[in-house]
């Protein structure tokens, strides 16, 4: 099927894969290799650090979080798009694609303008004693702004191409709406449902941007664990800074291999 | 249901829509219109001489440029390294391929931070590749080059998956035909090949272009922030909210996000060429 010659195939392919390792591999290598410069035991004592505990433990609950809303969101916002012809639909889609075209700095400044002590709602706020910026809420909704499109940008275009044949059908037997979904839609887009939960909490948790903004890096209370990385980095407490690093590249990888196996199963279902 | 006053919408028998709908408007007014209107409205106060007055002092014009630019030749090379890759993935087989294709997601899936910090050390003059490059007097980390070496690692995953599909769309019997005719390969690349995949490339590289300028994390380790020389316009907001010049950063903000809506008009008008192409060739 090639028609190139060999020597041009080849020539080819060692550029491709040396442009790939220069890129990309040798930055991850030095991640693995940094975090384990001075041995297993410093590796190990940065992981269960107190401070490297809390910030796993707020990364893990914004994610969870984040991730749980935009998955019930992104359902119901394909559901509407896919399921029925109305006009404005491509603009609703522009619109909630909207979050992918915004710089993750500027995704965490409309919140402070939003609620910070100089913001519209700010003194509103400070009179109930509700704290938004600079704790769990702002990192939520600043993850939860950046993240947003995941869901529906992954379930739509799949339900779109399912039709709304067999809905139609389970409606004129009679099931409920609620039925409908979770008896006929559901397990036809289970699937790219997954997908979108993958890559959603894959950018949930590594979110450097938007949730720096918001944080104020208050140690042991609003730092997750890629602002936690950027602390000790700063303080040239690299095997640390490169150990907790290493926690969300493993991250990565667990997320590429999911996504291939879904992928496969994709392919083979 | 199908009564003749919701004439913007064809009638179905699949109940939900008024409820999905109205809570899909909610949640999108709440977490994205809202807030991005709130920093439309903040600006609006600086008035049109305030807005101006901050956008064009010395600092934040070499912050733009910079960015703007800076994406635009990371963009340029994506291109080129991205077709690269794409081709290879689909047209040769070869071991190692899945790995390699695999690995084009990597940028995707990293943290911006872990790949901040992995191309610092790796680039800085006492890393691998910074010593390497410092034996030919080039220096990475820490200079604007080291910004561009970051903005090719986090846009190199959109022009190779944009491409991909579309290169492997081609029938090659037209690729037969030209070389039966007596094209040259080069020829067919040229005439036949290119053509076809100029939307795609056009797509990724505005994507690429698109996630370049807003690019933070990755970016603010390597940089070494000097202003006026290897600041960002993203770091330059950071900058002014820890100053608490709030109105200075919302003016960079809404410059920014003024010139990001209008690279995702072009992408919108670039994917609809694209389909048309595709539609009709």
């Amino acid at each position: 099927m090639n028609r190139d010659p060999l020597a041009v195939r080849i020539t080819l392919i060692v550029l491709a894969f040396l442009v790939m390792a220069v890129l990309i591999g040798l930055p991850l290598v030095t991640v693995f290799a940094e975090a384990l410069a001075k041995g297993w035991d410093e590796y190990v004592l940065a992981l269960i650090d107190k401070l490297t505990l809390s910030a796993i433990r707020l990364t893990l609950i914004t994610a969870l979080i984040s991730v749980a809303i935009n998955l019930v969101f992104g359902i119901m916002a394909a559901w509407a798009i896919a399921k029925y012809d109305f006009k404005g639909k491509s603009f609703l889609i522009t619109l909630i694609d909207l979050p992918f075209s915004v710089s993750p700095v500027i995704a965490g400044l409309v919140f402070v303008l939003l609620f910070g002590l100089q913001g519209w709602l700010g003194p509103t706020l400070q009179g109930t004693g509700i704290k938004v910026i600079f704790a769990l809420p702002g990192i939520v909704l600043a993850t939860m702004f950046v993240t947003f499109p995941f869901v529906a940008r992954e379930l739509i275009p799949l339900m779109q191409e399912q039709g709304t044949e067999d809905e139609e059908a389970a409606v004129s037997l009679g099931a409920s709406g609620f039925q409908t979904f979770w008896r006929v839609t559901l397990p036809n887009i289970t699937w790219g449902l997954l997908y979108g939960v993958l890559l959603c909490n894959a950018r949930a948790m590594g979110e450097f941007g938007a949730v720096s903004v918001v944080s104020g890096h208050i140690r042991g209370k609003t730092n997750t664990m890629p602002l936690y990385v950027e602390i000790l980095y700063n303080e040239y407490n690299f095997t640390a800074a490169f150990a907790v690093a290493s926690l969300l590249a493993f991250l990565a990888f667990v997320t590429l291999a999911a996504q291939s196996l879904l992928e496969w199963k994709r392919a083979h279902s | 249901m199908t009564s003749p006053t919701r004439l913007w919408r064809k009638p179905s028998v699949i109940p939900g829509f008024g409820i999905t709908l109205g809570l899909t408007l909610m949640w999108l007014s709440v977490i994205v219109l809202i807030p991005l209107s709130g920093l439309v409205l903040k600006a609006a106060t600086l008035g049109f001489s305030g807005f101006f007055d901050t956008i064009l002092t010395a600092r934040v014009l070499a912050a733009l440029r910079l960015s703007f630019g800076l994406s635009l030749i990371a963009a340029a090379i994506n291109v080129v390294l991205g077709l690269l890759i794409a081709w290879v993935l689909v047209r040769y087989e070869f071991p190692l391929r899945r790995i390699l294709s695999a690995m084009v997601d990597i940028p995707f899936a990293l943290p911006t931070a872990v790949a901040g910090i992995a191309l610092t050390t790796l680039y800085a003059p006492n890393g691998a590749l910074g010593f390497l490059l410092g034996l030919i007097g080039l220096k990475i980390s820490f200079t604007p080059l080291g910004i561009l070496v970051a903005l090719i690692f986090i846009g190199l995953p959109f022009v190779v998956r944009t491409v991909e599909p579309v290169l492997a769309d081609i029938d090659q019997a037209t690729e037969e035909a030209a070389a039966c005719l007596g094209a040259t390969r080069l020829a067919t690349f040229r005439r036949i090949i290119l053509p076809a995949i100029l939307p795609a490339l056009l797509t990724g590289f505005a994507l690429a272009f698109a996630r370049a300028v807003g690019e933070y994390g990755s970016v603010i380790f390597i940089a070494g922030n000097l202003p006026m020389v290897s600041e960002i316009a993203p770091l330059l907001i950071v900058i002014k909210l820890e100053e608490f010049e709030y109105e200075q950063a919302t003016a960079i903000a809404v410059a920014m996000l003024m010139a990001s809506l209008l690279v995702l008009f072009l992408i919108n008008v670039l994917q609809a060429w694209g389909r048309k192409r595709q539609g009709t060739g």
